[in-house]
């Protein structure tokens, strides 16, 4: 059990921005991200797209404003579950919130600021029927632990980076490997498609182009999946794994089941206070929200922090009096 | 009087029914804001990146005239999708000028 003042669901610019803005005011923070590393589509998705409308830079990687904001939050010392999945909310009988990871971990908060942008990046899944079925059992749709394919025959899907980089990587360590993609071009950087088709006539590769993974078949695990040309025609495969590689698509996730008021997929805050849901200490920024005249700008995401900061900041001492400080008088102090 | 500015951009919807949608040419509109603009359920979640496909469209009538090809990062994420169309775009991507007059469309979105 993980203790602290405000747990942040969502590590891209503006739930970072929300750890500094907390931490001037002396609150902890832990946060919650699906992805693997902090910085959110900024890291995960542009990282080398610039940016020109964050004050004091004419321009920005979205990459780089992410190590920068980094940097600027390493004082106040914030604790993460990274690559993990905020799966559930309950609230103790002390007031504080009780948040559930995929990975199995629990946070204990008083506040929750869900800053969670475009939603949770999901696996784009192929329309195929019973995939479901296999997934974790033969299935897998990120390459997580190389090894377990060491010596196994896999069977991969996809054209683009992903699928490539995977297949000239997995080429070495698995006993047979086919690489299935729907296109007869491949769209990657032509580098990797230069090393995937030589691995083809090397033979280490099977390529089948203009051909999906139509079935997936097997006995409590998976064993065979069927793939078929543009006219149709099968071919059947056995394989130990199926690994379809489409890229990631952003989605609500399990906080729509969190009795939180929805407008379509953003949560409805008030914004003529402090950015506060519909239950008392949950909190809304960025992207994820929606108000009259809202825009979506990283921006008006970090103001949206600093005013949540201080609304949490009153919640956890309502007997206090508040002295906002500035900066440019107090300085950092960190944890 | 015709508006020299002005274009016809048609969308096909349910029922063989196609909506014609007059559009500027001198206002630097992609064709998925002109959608979102005449109130079309595009989420047009990356706001314009070509960084997902919740504005992929099919090009029912031309497809050729449209202007600038598709990007390698466009086909891409189409080359991602389960329902792409040898006349698919993303269109984010699709800017409107005058070669778009008479388009018509189809919205498909990221299924």
């Amino acid at each position: 059990m993980i203790t602290t003042d405000i747990c942040i669901v969502g590590a891209g610019p503006v739930g970072l921005f929300a750890v500094f803005e907390a931490g001037l005011l002396g609150m902890r923070c832990h946060l919650i991200d699906v992805l693997t590393q902090p910085g959110g589509q900024l890291a995960e998705i542009y990282p080398k797209k610039p940016i020109y409308d964050i004050p004091g830079y004419p321009v920005v990687l979205a990459g780089e404003l992410i190590q920068r904001q980094l940097e600027q939050i390493a004082p106040f010392k914030p604790t993460w579950s990274l690559g993990e999945k905020a799966t559930d909310l309950q609230k103790n009988p002390s007031g504080d919130f009780l948040i559930t990871t995929s990975g199995g971990n629990q946070i204990q908060a008083k506040i929750l600021v869900i800053a969670s942008g475009l939603g949770v990046f999901e696996p784009r899944k192929p329309p195929i029927s019973s995939l479901d079925d296999f997934e974790n059992k033969g299935v897998d749709y990120f390459v997580k632990n190389p090894d377990a394919y060491k010596g196994k025959k896999l069977v991969l899907a996809g054209g683009g980076d992903s699928a490539l980089d995977w297949t000239i990587f997995l080429a070495d360590i698995a006993a047979e490997l086919t690489l299935v993609h729907r296109s007869s071009r491949f769209r990657a950087a032509p580098d990797s498609v230069e090393k995937v088709m030589a691995l083809s006539q090397s033979g280490k590769v099977r390529l089948m182009l203009d051909a999906n993974v139509t079935e997936v078949h097997g006995n409590g695990r998976l064993n065979k999946v069927v793939v078929s040309n543009k006219d149709g025609w099968p071919t059947h495969l056995d394989t130990d794994y199926f690994i379809p590689l489409f890229g990631l698509r952003p989605e609500l996730g399990p906080l729509a089941q969190w009795g939180l008021n929805m407008d379509g997929e953003a949560i409805k805050v008030d914004n003529t206070l402090d950015y506060q849901t519909n239950i008392p200490g949950v909190y809304a920024i960025g992207d994820i929200n929606t108000y009259p005249g809202k825009l979506k700008l990283i921006l008006c995401g970090y103001h949206e922090a600093a005013l949540m900061a201080q609304s949490a900041w009153k919640r956890l001492h309502p007997n206090s009096m508040f002295n906002m400080k500035y900066t440019t008088v107090n300085g950092i102090n960190g944890f | 009087m015709i508006d020299k500015d002005l274009v016809q951009i048609k969308v096909a919807g349910p029922n063989a029914t196609v909506v014609t949608l007059p559009a500027p040419t001198n206002m630097s509109l992609s064709l998925m804001e002109l959608l979102k603009g005449n109130g079309y359920p595009i989420q047009a979640t990356c706001g314009g990146m070509a960084l997902c496909a919740t504005c992929h469209v099919c090009v029912l009538e031309g497809y050729e005239q449209v202007g600038e090809p598709a990007s390698d990062a466009e086909w891409a994420m189409l080359d991602s999708l389960f329902n792409t169309t040898d006349t698919s775009r993303l269109a984010c991507q699709v800017r409107i000028g005058h070669a778009c007059d008479n388009m018509l469309v189809k919205i498909l979105g990221d299924t």
